[in-house]
């Protein structure tokens, strides 16, 4: 670091709200696209297992794999086929969040009650309307606990797709402050990614408790 | 030249094996870092997970400290330390910040882990032991911590997979590791040198993983390994 570089200068970051302002967006962007493509992936993935049981060991196990596999090396094993680009940041970070979304979505739905769907059945719903009106706001909290989890774990992942070129917020962190020796922008950046990754579980904890007023009153009589 | 062939290219080079950026120096660097900081996280870990675990206090803090930590992103804490530690001589710049931030990665599982084994423990388990007359550390080492082994290997495992995982991102700062393959393959787009450091380091993870697993099994107490149900509801 160049010797008398304060750890942090105000009037860098009011100067540059701009780029900042324009990185977080890019942040919130990726990690958006990351978890609304894996949720509608998941879903399908999850209403196929209901169909057939049998695939469940094969699509667990294979979005475990993917989990596994470090982020900076799947980033790298796409490099070859789809170039440093946007795509290839995209497809590992939706890789990322298939395993935790497709349990939940599964153990959600699995924990309704046998009752309630008969109930359901007798009063002449169909299998799409039970899905809708009666599985899935009984599943919500569940599902709603893993969307918690994968936007947390993208929001962290996003800064690491700096090294391929993308990154949001890490970009901030990697090319500007630490490549750059410039302490100010890394600071601006890790706060900031901290702060979004916080931000976006409150919001999404709040939107359960909006979309299942059901469960708010009754923890609020016991 | 397809990928294949510019793999086999590149390891038919023999300074990639064993040259000083070569694949056997890094994997060294990976593992020495990956030990060191799992060594640390466990001297760190294991004492405070053990005593919430046997006085029962202090769990509720641990656990939200736990989940904390645990939503903080490796590259945020690397960025976080850096610019504190960077002028100090010789590590300062490239590997405190990566051993921070690795180390607080792999407490939280450690801690939660040892802690929720230890609480698993039949209470009659305890209560025989205090009318055999045993003292605190005895209860400890010869009740509580064998039958709670394999919740405490499986809060090891998942630290060590995501230290050896994360210990990539240790190039960042120009420490060494397999990373170093994977962030020289980017900048010199060569990419059978990033094909193989991405290789490398999931076979490594994996294989972490597997070894756990492995260790897990042998080492859980005679008692507990008659009983595979209890063992695999203490392995969740």
């Amino acid at each position: 670091m160049p010797p008398g570089e304060p750890l942090f200068r105000p009037d860098w970051v009011v100067d540059n709200l701009d780029v900042i302002g324009q990185r977080l967006g890019e942040h919130v962007g990726m990690t958006a696209t990351a978890v609304i493509v894996g949720f509608l992936i998941s879903f399908a993935l999850a209403l196929l297992i209901r169909r057939r049981r049998t695939l469940t060991t094969a699509v667990i196990g294979t979005a475990g794999i993917l989990y596994a596999i470090p982020s900076l090396a799947l980033f790298a094993f796409l490099i070859p086929f789809t170039g440093i680009s946007f795509v290839t940041a995209e497809i590992a970070l939706v890789s990322y969040t298939l395993l935790i979304l497709v349990r939940n979505i599964l153990l959600g739905l699995d924990s309704v009650p046998a009752e309630v769907l008969e109930a359901a059945d007798g009063m002449g719903y169909t299998a799409r309307q039970r899905l809708w009106r009666v599985e899935l706001p009984i599943a919500l909290p569940i599902v709603v606990a893993g969307l918690r989890i994968a936007t947390v774990t993208t929001v962290g992942l996003v800064s690491v797709t700096a090294l391929i070129g993308q990154g949001g917020l890490g970009y901030l962190i990697v090319v500007v402050g630490i490549n750059g020796f410039f302490p100010t922008a890394t600071y601006v950046g890790a706060l900031l990614s901290v702060a979004l990754a916080v931000a976006a579980d409150a919001l999404l904890l709040g939107a359960q408790s909006r979309l299942t007023p059901w469960s708010r009153a009754r923890s609020a009589t016991t | 030249m397809t990928l294949i062939d510019e793999v086999a290219a590149w390891l038919s080079d023999p300074a990639h094996w064993t040259g000083p950026d070569g694949m056997l120096p890094r994997l060294f660097e990976h593992l020495e870092l990956s030990g060191f900081c799992m060594a640390l996280a466990i001297v760190i870990a294991l004492p405070i997970g053990l005593w919430i675990g046997h006085t029962g206090r202090g769990a509720a803090l641990a656990i939200r400290a736990a989940n904390i930590g645990q939503a903080l992103p490796t590259l945020g804490v690397i960025g976080i330390v850096w610019p504190l530690t960077a002028n100090i001589e010789p590590y300062g710049f490239d590997l405190i910040p990566s051993v921070v931030a690795l180390t607080a990665l792999a407490i939280p599982p450690i801690v939660t882990n040892t802690f929720a084994g230890l609480r698993q423990v039949d209470p009659e388990a305890i209560e025989a032991g205090r009318g055999m007359g045993m003292r605190e550390l005895q209860l400890l080492r010869l009740v509580e911590v064998p039958l709670a082994l394999p919740s405490i290997l499986a809060g090891l495992r998942i630290s060590a997979v995501q230290v050896v995982a994360t210990a990539t991102l240790a190039a960042v700062l120009g420490a060494g590791g397999l990373g170093r393959l994977i962030i020289d393959g980017i900048a010199q787009q060569d990419d059978a040198q990033l094909f193989v450091g991405a290789l490398l380091v999931a076979v490594l993870a994996i294989a972490t993983e597997l070894g756990f697993a492995a260790l897990q099994r042998v080492a859980a107490s005679p008692g507990l390994r008659a009983r595979p149900a209890r063992e695999s509801a203490a392995d969740a």
